[in-house]
């Protein structure tokens, strides 16, 4: 979609006199500061927690997480989906692993995971990777086998080798659905890590929300809220941009669908 | 020479060379028991080296199912298909080809997907390169060869699909109803275009289609198959001049080749 300096003026001003709106409500209606604080309060939490570089250590700590979470979990995935989609066997003897866990919400063992491997980096990697997991393994399952019969033929016509059929056909022709598994993958791998440091951490954006919890600073909170959803955008951001250079000729690549094909969160 | 088709009662070829082609009493059955299909019952003919041969029939006549078995992408139940004497009974390096629809892979360019074959077979792309770029002139697609399938017309993606499976210098060419899915003006000057290329470059042709038409427009000799069982009806050859022009297709005597071509195909029940 193409927004143009008309469009981006219009937006930023509707963003404006939303918050202008809320500031005033809140204010007329005198809504406590620990149910809903003011626009106000929570840039000025914002401003206090960057300038005493206290944010800025906790969301290293979280984007480290989440990015050494999405590497191992969609490296192993990456995997292990091929060899599921390349071998019968394979496939028969995880199928039912593969089911059962597909079926359970993966966050659930996030109180596991910090008992097995400590309240430090280590847990919140695994939890992250563990969510990151299923959706590029599945998506790079149904990408490898969506190969149309005709460019099969053709390949098979030219007397080319498994491999050859591999590395020409099948993994190319599988990357828009790997690049869709990636993007859901990275952001998957985000909540892994924020839900592991609520069950058990020192650090880390999910544990700070968690302790100002404690101490009613919903302003607080929410400028934390705000600072995730930016680490959203920009996490994506690094998967779309390499798609783009890589999806080219994906006809999908001219409709930008920022949320639409992103499915439940688990 | 070609004693069986002699002795049943084909018609003989202009020339005495050797046969690029032999299909000796072939059958091919889909499923077994009583769920079982007759797709192909007792082909056999044989096609001439640098011969155009076009395979007419209705659909479900099993000519597709002859092509696959030629190309060695399926095997044949019965009887057996050589080519230059050796049996054909896997895909082949010296066979090129061309599909229904153009079959190119978006993420290659033009000049890449011409490229495939070299690729797979490991021809050295620096010294195929020069001969793909004389190819796409061939066909009229000079400087296209950086552009994307995507970018492309129909036909001029068809036309890569051609230089694609020329690009090895296969001694047989299969061409699988390459025009069906292009508009009638398109298709008459792709014909023209494959005469001129074929003259140019001599190849055993082997042309499945369902116009009859395009068949005797483009053939030596024109096989005609009738379904249920897919056999064949006629085997005939056409007697035109080359190089034709569109205009030989409204003379008197193309108009005696599809005739003869329809009364098989209407005594095979093929006309539905």
């Amino acid at each position: 979609m193409t927004v143009g300096l008309r469009g981006l003026a219009l937006r930023l001003l509707l963003i404006a006199a939303t918050l202008a709106l809320w500031e005033a409500l809140v204010r007329a209606l005198a809504v406590p500061a620990f149910i809903l604080p003011t626009p106000s309060s929570i840039f000025a939490a914002l401003y206090r927690g960057f300038s005493s570089s206290l944010y800025f250590n906790h969301i290293w700590i979280t984007l480290a997480e989440t990015l050494l979470g999405f590497a191992f979990g969609t490296a192993l995935a990456f995997a292990l989906g091929i060899a599921v989609a390349l071998s019968r066997r394979i496939e028969y003897f995880l199928y039912p692993f593969i089911v059962m866990f597909q079926a359970m919400p993966k966050v659930a063992l996030a109180p596991l995971i910090i008992v097995w491997f400590g309240l430090g980096l280590t847990s919140k990697v695994v939890a992250a990777a563990l969510v990151a997991f299923f959706p590029l393994m599945v998506n790079t399952i149904v990408g490898l086998r969506s190969a149309d019969e005709d460019r099969i033929n053709l390949m098979r016509s030219l007397a080319a080798t498994r491999w050859q059929i591999f590395w020409m056909l099948l993994l190319p022709n599988a990357l828009p659905y790997i690049f869709a598994g990636l993007e859901i993958a990275m952001i998957f791998a985000l909540i892994g890590a924020i839900v592991a440091e609520f069950v058990g951490a020192q650090s880390g954006l999910g544990m700070l929300m968690q302790s100002m919890n404690y101490t009613m600073d919903v302003a607080g909170q929410f400028s934390i809220l705000l600072i995730l959803s930016m680490l959203g955008l920009f996490l994506n951001s690094l998967v779309t941009q390499l798609r783009r250079r890589v999806l080219f000729w994906d006809p999908s690549q001219q409709v930008d669908v920022p949320t639409a094909k992103k499915g439940g969160a688990s | 020479m070609h004693i069986l088709g002699a002795a049943r009662g084909f018609a003989p070829r202009s020339d005495a060379v050797s046969d690029a082609i032999s299909v000796r009493h072939l059958s091919k059955q889909y499923g077994v028991g009583a769920d079982a299909i007759l797709a192909l019952r007792d082909i056999d003919f044989a096609v001439a080296d640098r011969e155009f041969i076009s395979i007419v029939g209705p659909s479900g006549c099993g000519k597709s199912t002859l092509l696959k078995v030629l190309a060695g992408l399926i095997s044949a139940s019965e009887g057996s298909a050589f080519l230059n004497g050796t049996r054909i009974d896997r895909p082949r390096r010296d066979i090129g080809v061309v599909f229904q629809s153009p079959v190119l892979f978006p993420w290659r360019s033009v000049l890449g997907n011409v490229l495939l074959p070299v690729d797979v077979q490991q021809l050295g792309r620096e010294r195929m390169t020069a001969r793909a770029l004389d190819l796409l002139n061939l066909v009229g697609l000079a400087g296209f060869e950086r552009r994307y399938p995507w970018e492309l017309s129909g036909g001029m993606q068809q036309r890569v699909a051609l230089v694609r499976a020329l690009i090895h210098d296969p001694a047989l060419l299969l061409m699988d109803e390459p025009f069906g899915a292009l508009d009638a003006l398109s298709r008459e000057a792709m014909n023209v275009e494959l005469q001129r290329i074929w003259l140019e470059r001599q190849k055993t042709v082997v042309f499945i289609t369902h116009s009859t038409a395009e068949a005797v427009f483009l053939a030596d000799r024109v096989l005609v198959m009738t379904p249920r069982p897919g056999q064949i009806g006629d085997l005939f050859e056409v007697k035109l001049r080359r190089p034709r022009t569109l205009d030989v297709m409204t003379s008197e005597e193309f108009g005696g080749y599809v005739r003869r071509i329809r009364a098989v195909l209407n005594a095979g029940g093929g006309i539905e």
